[in-house]
């Protein structure tokens, strides 16, 4: 018989589902938010029971970089033979999961995308049988706090939970570091091919001195920001073995790339259909949760060659008889990856960059400055700026030793998508490097215009 | 001419994108005929000769933690270039290191070098936003981004930087932000400070200048529309939703 808290909860979901059918109908974005959020108000455990209920559990990624492409890749793997709840829009905060165990009910497993800040009680309410950790980059100091103080939240959310296998990139040192003190099971990646190294770290790379005794770290190798083959000629720690590795890797520009996945269960030559070293990271990092969870690696392998592309992140939409390609930037590792991945294909002469300074773009616009644009700016012959902080964009290029008059600032989304599009001759592709919510924006003035589909329905991933 | 900047510890307090500081003086001191020498100054060895303008940024708790006693070991030199006539820029975590001290949350004091008549406490919660202030000393505003835990203190007859016209300033209370002292100015501002700020570049760069020829310099005016529309709309941007938490 159910109790009185067993009846509440029941009419509390189906008063949540209202919600977000109304928020869809007035416009409000895709109800991938709002009715999580009132659930979590009027019933703070009830994320905790929802989650209970899926007969797999869930897994649950987090990452400053790649979770959304982790996590659908992730999801295309699992996918194929379960039904999942998997919170595809990017709604990646405790509100976010529980709208998607809401309105996916019935689901066997719970593929969850973590914002970071939200890992910790994320993971105490649906108490994943796995949880992913895929880096730690400088993004958003105003709304994070700093790197170590989100690993030691990282920490502390696993301490309590020797149950869960850990699955870590222990490419990145401070990672690395909570892979070793984690009680349960482990399953490390990491990339495996020095000739992909880069020369020396970036400008911006992070955790550049050993959490331990504070020396700079040595590399083997470094393969995207600090992440890479390390070791600390101080005390002596140094990168764990890979468990799950990506080796022989091939950079085939803008059209893709492949690499010989290495697991305990087997080998596969993988055919990425996205480009850049960060994917074959998203990708080993998929393969490593799946593995961890018993998917075969014939079934891995299908999953990742099928996957094309999150929103917004290396997506092309056809917009009459011209194309865009959009990148997401939101950190200086991200957007230095954008950068060297468009520099791999034709080098386009025009590019918009938009800058908006909103909660989830992160309020402190100052990241700009450690991306490091020139090599870009380099082969550009203009730039259109805009965003609600254009104007420091265009501050970034001009510093960077850009023609001031080859830089247009127009502020408003869709003029400069207009104005972009009237610079691009029929057939071809320009190039678009928003922030956050300068992505959701322009991606929804596409969508209105009948080209592509709105980002809570999940077309881009399928 | 040829200015020298030294740079301090560029490899450990560069958290709020200082190079585009750094950027911004090379730049516009180049438009001016001027030759920008970039000297980073690390852990270990003493300071260089000839520094016209120092600059100081900022870092995480741990790499400030990292560089504060080496700080310490160049403190005599940097007294002695400072009362020569060096300019002298300090960000953030760098201006906390120019004070007195700064005394942690349980009660520990980590040393300055006394450049600047104050003194930082940490705090609870953190003052992070935009910020606008106005330099009536300069007849101009500087706008920026402030993020802090630290309660930064002025002596008493101590000049601030500015007063704060929106955001939270040195210790969210005062009403007033930064320190500055002959030629040596200390901010909470970064964003970074400089690109939208160019008449406060052009200061210090004077400042330099006037610390290599022996003679005060007026830089010629710049085409600064840029400057202007994103200094508006940082300034826009501080009025609206500055030192709210």
């Amino acid at each position: 018989m159910d109790t009185l808290a067993d009846v509440l909860l029941r009419l509390e979901l189906r008063a949540a589902r209202l919600v977000a059918a109304v928020s869809r109908l007035a416009g409000r974005g895709g109800g991938t938010t709002l009715p999580g959020k009132l659930l979590r108000k009027a019933h703070p455990a009830a994320v905790d029971r929802l989650a209970a209920l899926l007969p797999e559990g869930s897994v649950a990624v987090s990452a400053t970089n790649g979770k959304t492409t982790t996590t659908a890749m992730a999801a295309e793997i699992l996918g194929r033979s379960r039904r999942l709840a998997h919170n595809s829009s990017g709604a990646n905060l405790v509100s976010g999961v529980a709208s998607t165990l809401l309105a996916e009910r019935g689901a066997d497993l719970g593929v969850f995308e973590v914002d970071e800040g939200a890992l910790p009680e994320v993971v105490s309410r649906v108490r994943p049988r796995a949880v992913l950790l895929g880096n730690l980059f400088r993004d958003q100091l105003d709304r994070y706090g700093e790197l170590e103080l989100v690993a030691e939240r990282w920490r502390e959310a696993l301490a309590g939970r020797p149950d869960t296998i850990l699955v870590a990139n222990v490419d990145d040192p401070l990672i690395g570091e909570l892979a070793r003190d984690h009680e349960g099971p482990l399953r490390t990646f990491g990339l495996d091919d020095r000739s992909h190294a880069r020369a020396s770290l970036q400008h911006a790379a992070d955790s550049k001195y050993c959490v331990a005794c504070g020396r700079p770290y040595l590399y083997a190798a470094v393969y995207v920001g600090h992440l890479g083959e390390w070791r600390c000629a101080g005390c002596g720690r140094s990168r764990l073995s890979l468990d799950v590795a990506a080796r022989q890797i091939e950079l085939r520009g803008l059209a893709g790339s492949s690499f010989m996945l290495s697991t305990p269960e087997g080998t596969a030559r993988i055919r990425l259909r996205l480009p850049g070293l960060y994917n074959v990271y998203n990708a080993t990092a998929a393969a490593a949760l799946a593995g961890a969870l018993g998917v075969p690696v014939d079934e891995i392998a299908a999953g990742l060659e099928a996957f094309t592309a999150a929103f917004g992140r290396f997506e092309r939409i056809d917009v009459g008889d011209r194309r865009v390609l959009m990148l997401l930037v939101k950190n200086p590792a991200g957007a230095n990856e954008a950068v060297r991945t468009l520099l791999d294909g034709p080098l386009p002469a025009l590019a918009v960059l938009a800058l908006n300074d909103e909660i989830a773009d992160g309020r402190d616009v100052s990241w700009i400055w450690d991306v490091d644009f020139e090599p870009l700016l380099a082969v550009l012959e203009r730039v259109i700026v805009s965003g609600g902080r254009a104007e420091e964009l265009a501050l970034r290029c001009a510093y960077g030793g850009f023609d001031r008059s080859q830089i247009e600032v127009v502020p408003g989304l869709e003029a400069a998508l207009d104005r972009g599009l009237e610079l691009t001759p029929p057939g071809g592709e320009l190039v678009l490097l928003p922030t956050y919510t300068a992505m959701l924006r322009l991606r929804g003035i596409i969508a209105r215009r009948g080209h592509v589909g709105e980002y809570w329905q999940r077309t881009a991933s399928r | 001419m040829k200015l020298r900047v030294g740079h301090l510890y560029p490899d450990y307090l560069n958290i709020y994108a200082d190079r585009g500081n750094i950027a911004v003086l090379r730049d516009r001191a180049r438009r001016r005929g001027h030759e920008l020498e970039v000297v980073p100054i690390s852990l270990d060895g003493g300071v260089p000769e000839a520094i016209d303008l120092f600059y100081v940024g900022g870092g995480q708790d741990r790499e400030q933690a990292l560089v504060a006693g080496d700080l310490a070991r160049k403190a005599d030199g940097l007294r002695a270039a400072v009362e020569g006539g060096a300019a002298f820029l300090a960000v953030c975590g760098g201006y906390q290191l120019l004070g007195r001290f700064y005394r942690d949350r349980a009660g520990v004091e980590l040393p300055g070098i006394g450049l600047l008549p104050l003194h930082t406490v940490a705090g609870g919660r953190r003052m992070i936003g935009d910020v606008l202030l106005d330099c009536a000393w300069a007849g101009e505003t500087l706008a920026g981004f402030e993020n802090h835990a630290g309660r930064t203190v002025l002596d008493e007859g101590a000049e601030p930087l500015g007063r704060v016209l929106a955001g939270f300033g040195n210790d969210g209370r005062s009403g007033y932000e930064g320190c500055r002292a002959g030629r040596v100015y200390g901010t909470y501002l970064h964003g970074p400070l400089l690109p939208r700020n160019p008449w406060f570049a052009d200061l210090l760069l004077a400042d330099a200048l006037h610390h290599r020829t022996g003679a005060a310099v007026e830089l010629e005016a710049a085409d600064d529309g840029l400057e202007a529309a994103a200094h508006a709309v940082a300034a826009a941007r501080a009025r609206r939703r500055g030192g709210r938490p």
